[in-house]
Parts: structure tokens; sequence; C-alpha cells
């Protein structure tokens, strides 16, 4: 295997870096923005304008994004995790401090006119954190428990701070990243099973410390029923669009639910509704089969890489993306609370995909750089 | 390799792990997106159609109620209302809220509202207020974007234009029932009502009509999108009575001040061409509920404003019921046409003795002498050896007593009795007196003024006419206009002509009980038959030392009755007229009746709207009202 491709110690050149890239990957990508062009087309009552239009101007920028973060070196990218993590950290503290109320929740800061939620970059920077910090620990170090110490806290910090936003959905798939990374690193099996029957036992307890519209949410979920014009409006709601689509759906523009403003947040949270309504099973599996490819996708990246630093941040950021498609769309079948999850590239909203963007293209980065060799030195962990 | 110390197939086999999950997790939610999609896509397909689909009744119109000529009794005009769709609003009691600090409600109109809240189907709206002004139509619309599910909209107020000239005919209508309502759903809709008495009580279900629907695509909050689909309704029918108003107020005017009534039949067809029952009320009163003090002056008045007493009220025909022993004595037998009773005055049976009304007898009479005198002996006579089985059925024949299918509702049949009902109610054996005060019209018997003006129609065109209000149904002349519609009543023609000879001297003979009701008119005359029914007994002390009915309280004097019917050559018009406790037929009722008759042949409503047939008194018939 080895005999394949020299390890180099130097970039490749950009012409070879465009060779590089994972081009199937990309329309992978574009076909998703498709998608939500179409949906956003449609969530607009027919029209470009207000959704559409202004989505794929940013899906442009975010494009751009994509392919200059492809481009850069994946030890470059390396040398900034600790920076970067660092300043999640800050932008979360500040949005706690500065942030923009909405829904009760603290989630917006405004930098230059632009509206970012903190959270969505933490998920990413602590990929690269944790990455750097797994990178080159071997299995026995990975063992010792001391060690496993501070990436731990690396996962807790961001998670309890978004949980204090309160940011629920977002904070569950941050700490599941962290897992899941703590996981391919080597971490051993017992460790996991005690956290998670720890946190089942915590459970209760938890749930006592919960926002009341946090319980509400919980309560309606068990019990739409309960509050039908109330808080179980929008999974009622949600769900009848979803069942009526059908095998085939209603046709383009044709789903009452949307069209009458029956179906809440339709070109943010509940977008795959506007989906499954008009294009049926059909529509809606396709668009979860194009989600899967990207995920596993992710994956493949992950394992084709020949650094730990680019498959343990492939992983990671592929898990990010897996549990956006499962929170998201477990959310709109009603099979878990509702939780402000949006769908990349597919939902209306530039904080997201703007992120899933960086997201693609650190991800791009590792795919290009797969067979880089890190000098030895640079990146070792301090011990 | 060395450089490579952390194991990568720990790694890769994690991660394969990883992506199984991943996997697996896409796969359930494929699964369940089957599950929901298509297993349970038919119900969520209901439940989005549920959703977005609204049915709004469509009320329809209620029929107008004409009078002969085409004069409105009843008809319906618009008014502007304030509805709240229950469906588009989340909150019915903030809106209601909102909406009484723009319109002030009363406590029962908020109990009323809150009820139909409760109880109405979600896509029948809730009426919150009607007969809005235009300053609180302007109100509304101002803060329509704080009254959800609040919409103006344009109702039907039933509108008697005659008011209580025409009360006791045409009915009212008042707000619906809860048995309505189980029977016809869309009474629930605002605004519906329902026929409450006479012509607008018999014919409801035809003036209703049917309700249309209509199904519209409503938004989320409600707005209507477009109409998918809509069925019109049927607008009531409208009806024509026979009655004709000029008439009407001739003889509500002539009766005005009394407790009376009157009706004027076409004696040919049964036509009801004019029904009055003194006093009236105004139907209009019902429409949105009777108030209290309303209610409790109507219950005061002895003179019963409330009932139709020209359909309703049940009288002793008194004398007026002899027309009808004459004919009972003939047809069986027990008298013959020229067959001569002495009358010295009374009437002995066994211990029992009965009067005449006049104290010294009138000697002996025949049949005609006895109408034409009033005679009670002999009726006496005639009805004790007739029997009261061939009287009653020949009673019943001519409508006493006898369900007469009137087409309005709260009509009384009156009541003929027979020895088998007196058992069956007295528990008594029916004495041979019951039989001779029946002859005279008196006893048990009890029959209405319209049953009255029936018998005086059958009487002069031998036809069994049957009394009805209604000649046309949306523009259609129905059956019964026409003599010919009417069956012969298969007695002697011969008989039919004395007792009309009989009637004839009642007025115009010399010495006839009625000279007071000879028509003043020329080459016209009317036959008729007084009647004065008691309504205490007059004992015998009391007739023979010099009882006048006079003296006693109103309450308690008789009724005055006349029944009568002209031309007398060939008759058009029946005549009946009541005066509740007018003391004697003859002096009060008879020159009521004239002038009415009078009235009704100068108007002449049986003449002017269909062909008569060419009959020398349609030739005679005045064009101008004598004086």
């Amino acid at each position: 295997m080895m005999e394949r491709r020299l390890w180099r110690e130097g970039s490749l050149g950009i012409a070879g870096k465009v060779w590089q890239t994972n081009w199937l990957y990309v329309l992978l990508i574009m076909a998703l923005a498709a998608v939500g062009y179409i949906a956003l087309y449609a969530a607009a009552g027919g029209s470009p304008e207000p959704y559409a239009q202004k989505q794929l101007v940013r899906f442009g920028i975010g494009f751009v994004i994509m392919v200059a973060l492809a481009m850069t070196d994946i030890r470059r990218i390396a040398t900034w995790s600790w920076p970067l993590y660092a300043l999640g950290i800050l932008l979360l503290l500040l949005v706690a401090r500065y942030g923009h109320v909405g829904k009760g929740a603290q989630r917006w800061i405004s930098v230059g006119g632009f509206q970012l939620q903190p959270s969505e970059l933490m998920k990413i920077f602590l990929v690269l954190a944790l990455a750097r910090y797994f990178h080159r620990a071997s299995y026995e170090r990975i063992g010792n428990l001391l060690f496993l110490l501070p990436a731990t806290l690396a996962v807790l910090l961001p998670v309890g701070l978004i949980l204090k936003e309160p940011n629920l959905g977002t904070a569950v798939i941050t700490a599941t990243i962290g897992g899941a990374i703590f996981l391919a690193a080597g971490v051993r099996w017992w460790k996991f099973v005690i956290v998670i029957g720890g946190l089942a036992a915590a459970l209760p307890l938890a749930y006592h410390h919960l926002h009341d519209y946090q319980r509400e949410r919980i309560l309606t979920f068990m019990h739409p029923e309960r509050d039908p014009l109330g808080s179980g409006y929008n999974i009622i709601q949600s769900k009848i669009a979803l069942g009526s689509g059908g095998l085939l759906g209603r046709g383009f523009m044709n789903g009452t639910q949307g069209n009458l403003d029956f179906l809440p947040e339709k070109q943010t949270d509940f977008i795959f509704d506007l989906i499954a309504e008009q294009f049926g099973l059909v529509g809606s599996l396709g668009v979860l089969f194009l989600l899967l490819l990207i995920v596993l996708g992710g994956m493949l990246i992950a394992l084709r890489c020949r650094h730990q630093f680019g498959r343990l941040v492939a992983l990671g950021i592929s898990v990010d993306l897996f549990m956006y498609v499962f929170v998201n769309i477990a959310m709109v079948m009603g099979a878990i609370p509702v939780g402000g999850v949006p769908l990349p590239l597919i939902s209306y909203g530039g904080s997201v995909l703007i992120t899933a963007m960086i997201a693609f293209g650190i991800l791009m980065s590792v795919h290009v750089h797969r067979d880089v060799e890190f000098p030895e030195d640079a990146l070792a962990s301090r011990r | 390799m060395k450089r490579e110390i952390f194991n990568s197939g720990i790694f890769t086999r994690r991660a394969l792990l990883v992506a199984g999950a991943e996997v697996a997790v896409f796969g359930a939610l494929g699964a369940r997106l089957y599950k929901m999609q298509v297993v349970d896509g038919a119900k969520y397909t209901a439940m989005a159609r549920g959703n977005s689909v609204s049915v709004r009744l469509l009320a329809a119109s209620r029929g107008r109620i004409f009078d002969r000529y085409g004069a409105e009794l009843a008809t319906n005009r618009q008014n502007w209302r304030a509805l709240l769709m229950v469906e588009q609003t989340n909150d019915p009691a903030t809106v209601l809220d909102t909406f009484s600090k723009l319109v002030p409600l009363s406590d029962s109109e908020r109990a009323r509202i809150l009820r139909e809240l409760r109880t109405h189907q979600r896509y029948v709206p809730v009426m919150l207020q009607d007969f809005l002004s235009w300053d609180q139509m302007a109100q509304i619309e101002v803060n329509a974007p704080d009254l959800p599910g609040v919409l103006i909209d344009v109702g039907a107020t039933r509108i008697y234009p005659q008011s209580e000239l025409l009360s006791h005919v045409v009915g009212y209508v008042g707000p619906p029932k809860d048995a309505d309502v189980k029977a016809d759903p869309t009474l629930t809709m605002p605004g519906m009502r329902v026929g409450r008495t006479a012509t607008e009580g018999f014919y409801d279900l035809d003036l209703r009509g049917h309700a249309g629907a209509q199904q519209l695509e409503v938004n989320a909050v409600g707005r209507v999108i477009r109409e998918l689909d809509r069925q019109e309704g049927t607008p009531g029918v409208d009806l024509g009575l026979s009655i004709d108003i000029a008439l009407q107020q001739a003889v509500a005017d002539r009766l005005v001040g009394q407790s009376a009534s009157a009706v004027v039949m076409d004696a040919r067809n049964g036509e009801v061409l004019s029904m009055v029952s003194q006093p009236s009320f105004d139907p209009s009163l019902f429409d949105s509920g009777v108030s209290n003090t309303q209610w409790q002056s109507w219950m005061a008045d002895p003179r019963k404003p409330l009932i139709n007493k020209a359909a309703a009220g049940l009288y002793p025909p008194g004398s007026t019921f002899k027309t009808v022993t004459a004919m009972a004595a003939m047809t069986s037998g027990a008298v013959g046409p020229y067959e001569t009773i002495s009358c010295p005055g009374h009437f002995d049976l066994g211990n029992a003795r009965f009067y005449c009304w006049r104290k010294g007898g009138h000697g002996p009479l025949d049949l005609k002498g006895g109408i034409k005198n009033s005679c009670d002996v002999y009726f006496y006579n005639a009805a004790l050896r007739t029997g009261i089985g061939p009287l009653a059925a020949m009673a019943q024949r001519f409508g006493i007593g006898a369900d007469l299918g009137v087409d309005m509702d709260n009509v009384q049949n009156g009541l003929m009795p027979t020895k088998a009902w007196h058992e069956r109610v007295h528990h008594k054996r029916w004495a041979l007196g019951d039989t001779v005060i029946s002859g005279i019209g008196q006893g048990f018997i009890l029959t209405t003024p319209l049953a009255l003006a029936t018998l005086a129609s059958r009487i002069a065109t031998g036809r069994t006419v049957g009394p009805h209000v209604a000649r046309s149904r949306a523009g259609v002349v129905q059956t019964g206009a026409v003599a010919e519609d009417w069956p012969k009543m298969e007695l002697s023609e011969h008989y039919f002509s004395l007792i009309r000879q009989g009637m004839w001297a009642v007025v115009n003979a010399p010495g006839g009980t009625a000279p007071a009701a000879r028509l003043r008119l020329a080459g016209v005359q009317m036959a008729g038959k007084t009647g004065s029914a008691q309504v205490v007994r007059v004992g015998r002390y009391a007739r023979e030392h010099g009882f006048n009915s006079l003296n006693l309280p109103w309450q308690l004097r008789p009724h005055a009755l006349f029944i009568g019917f002209a031309p007398y050559a060939a008759p058009r018009y029946a005549v009946s007229v009541v005066v509740e406790h007018g003391n004697a037929g003859a002096d009060i009722a008879g020159p009521i009746a004239r002038d009415i008759m009078t009235d009704a042949l100068h108007l002449d409503p049986a003449g002017r709207d269909h062909p008569l047939p060419p009959t020398p008194s349609a030739l005679v018939t005045p064009s101008v009202r004598a004086s």
C-alpha cells in the first residue's frame, strides 16, 4: 500500500490539489443544494424570492470558502486547531453575554451585520481540537484516564455553554461528536458503558434542571394531542404534512400544508416536510439517500486518509452531518422532541449553510491531503 | 511505518462501526418514512384535507308569502351582522372580549354566544350581533386584526309588511328550538328561523328550502384561498295566499275594538279570502324573542290577542247549526220537507222542559218556516226524531267537529258529540235531552268560525269545499282553486234548496230573524242564519221571570254568530261572524256580516283573477259600494 504514493513533506501544487479533489463528492453537495433551492422555491409559494435566491448566493459564497479550505494544507489547519477552539469558546461566552435572545434562547451574535451562531462553528472547532489532541496518541496512552481528562473537559466546556444558551439539540449533537471521536481514537469500550450508564441514571435529575420550554417540549412531544393548538401544533402539522405526501407526493407546489401555512417554520426546521409532502416517499427517500451518501462519503474520506488527524476530522465532520440529518428528520417525523436543528444545505439560513460549507471545505482538505506526512515534532502532543 | 504509532486498525474497525450505525439509523428513518407516508398516508391525507378544507353552509332564503294579488305579506330583509367563524380562531373567549368592547353585548347575549360556541359544529359560525349599525361595522372592520375569525355578513330578517293585519293568517317565525335542530342541523346557522304558527308553521318545510354547502380552501389563519366546490341550496317556495288584503283590511276595520272573528270564503272552492281575529298582534315581535312585559300584557288581555279565534276559537254553533239539523232530519226521513210541527213555546221530554226562544211559541211551522223563525221547538223535535247518530254524521259532513284539513297550524277541529264519545269521555250514558239541545247547536257541540264558513259554503254550493289559504306555490295555482276540484255532497239538491230558501227568508223575508243583515244592494241578496251561543245555562226560573242576557256581565253574555252566503241566486261568497259575548246574533253579528259581504261583493276577489262562469248573479254584482 505504501508503494502507491510517496509520503511527501512538501505540498502539492495547486493543479495537483484540484486534481486530487473529490469532485464526485462536490457533485453530491451541489445536488443537495439544488434540492434546497427547489424546496425553498416552493416554500415561497413558487418564487425565488425571498428564500431560494438569497440562499443560492450564500451557497456561492460558501462554495468559494469550501474550495479555498480544500486547497488549504490540512497541516496548516491542524496548527489552527487550538486557537480556533479558543475562539469558539470566546464566541460562546460572548453570545452568553451579548447575544440576541430569540425564542427563549440566546444563540446568535452579530459580526459585522452577519448573524452568527457560534455553537455551529464550535462543533467544527471541537472536531479539530480533539483530532489534534488524539493525533499520534498511542492506544496505550489512550488507555490512560489522566490523558483523557483534558479532552473530556474540552468537550464538556462547549457542551455546557451551549446547554446554557439553551440549545439542547446542538448540545447533544456536540457531545455525540465528541463521543464519536473518542470512540474512533480508541477509547476503551467500558468507559463508554460507564458514561452512558451514568447519563441514563442522571436523566431524571437533568429533567429537573431543564428550562420550562424544554420540559414543555418533551411533554408535548410525548402527547401532542395535549395541546393541539399550542405547543403540540408544530408536531401534529409536521406529521400531517409528511404523511399526506403518500408514495408519489401531492405534486410540486401542490402541498396544502406548506402552501396554506399550516406548517410552521417551513423554510427552516420543517423544510423536509415540504419535500415529503410534494414528492412523497419517492422524494423523501431520495433526499434521505442523498444525505446518506454525503455522510458515508465523509466516512470514506476518513477511511482513506493516512494520518490520524485527518481521519478523526473527517469522521467528526461526518458524524456532525449525520447528527444534523438524524435530529432534523426524526424531529419532523415526531420521533424525537422538536429541537430547532435545521437540515444542512436545504434549510434556509446563512449561518448553518456557511458552517456546513466550512465543514465540507475541511473535509475536502482532508481528502486532498490524505497522503501528506505530518512532521513528527510539529503536532506532537505536549506531554 | 514506525512513525505511525497509533493503531489504524482500531480506527478502521470503529469507523466502520460508526458508519454501520449511521446506515442503520438512516434505514430506520426510511422505514418510518414508509410507515407514515405509505401505510398511514391515507390517514394523514385526510387530516391535511380536514385542515385546509372548510365547509360552510349556505342558508337558503325563506320563501315569501303574498296575497292573491301579489302584495307582500311576509318577506326577507337583509341586515348586517357579525359572525364568529369558530374554526378560524384559536381563542374565542379573547375575541369575544375584544368584540364586546366595540359592540356591547348583554349578559344574556354573551351566555347565548358561549352556549353556541360549545354546542355548534366547528364549521357553523356563531352569530355575535345582528342588525349592526354603520358605526359598529366600521369599528369591527378597523379592528379586524384583533378579531380573528370575526366577519361581517349579510343575514335575512323576516319582515311582515302587513303587521297586525295578517298575523293570525300568516303566523310568525322564531328561533329554532332544540327539537327543530335535531330534525334539521342546518338550523344552527346564524339567523335561521322556524315558522311557528298558521301558514308559516304549516308550510315551514316548503318555505325553508334547502341549505347549500360551500367547500373552501382555507389557510392556517383561516383566510379563504379559493372555493373548491359549491352546491347551491334551493330557496324556499314562494306562497300565494287566497287572502285579499283589501278585503282583509275592510273586515278588520269592521271588527276593530271587539273580541270577534270573521271568515270570508269563496263558497265554490273554499279559498279563504279574509280571516280576521280581533284583537291582533305584531308578528315581528317574535323574531328576536318576546319581551316579558309584552308577553304578560298579552296573557292578561281577556280578548286573547295571540289566539286566532277564527280558526282556533271554539264556540257552540247555536242556531246556525239548525241548517245541519234540517238536512239530517230530511235526509234520514225523520221529518218530511213540508211536514209541519207545532211550537207551543216549549218542548217537554219527560220531566224536562226545553224552551223556544220565543216565549209564546211559533205555532205550526214547516222546515222553511222553522229556519226562517229559527224555531227551537221545531228543531228539538227534528233532532229527537233523527237521533244523535245521524245528526252527528251529518254535522261532520258539513265540517262541524271534523278535521277539515286546513293548511294552517294551530287550527281546532271542534267537537261533534256522539254517544260513544260521551261514554268514553264523561263515563255517562247519553241522555235524550242531549240530543234535543244538540238540535239547536247547544250542549257539547263546539266549532270554529272557519268551520262555520265552510258549513255556509257547503250549504250554498252543495260541494265538499275545504277551507284553505295557500292558493299558489311558486306561482303555480294549486288544485282546489276551481269548484270542480271539490266533489258534490251526494245529498238531495231539493233539500239543499229548501234550506237555502229558509236562509234567504231569515234575512230577506218579512218576519225573518235577521232583517238587519239584509244587503243594501240592488239585485244581490244574502241568505244567512243567526245564532246565539250560551255561555251559561239559563234556568227555568229565570226564563219565566223576564230573563235578559244584556243584564249579565260581559264575559257571561252569549256569543253572537252569523253565517251567510251571497249572491243568493249564484253563491260565490260565504261568510261567518262570531262576536264573543255579543249577545244576539241577529242584532250584532248580522249587520257585521252584511257589511263584510257588501265589501266582498264590491271588491270581488273571487271574480277578479280567474274567469267566472257567466251566471246571472255575476252580471248583477255591483261594481260600486252602495251606501
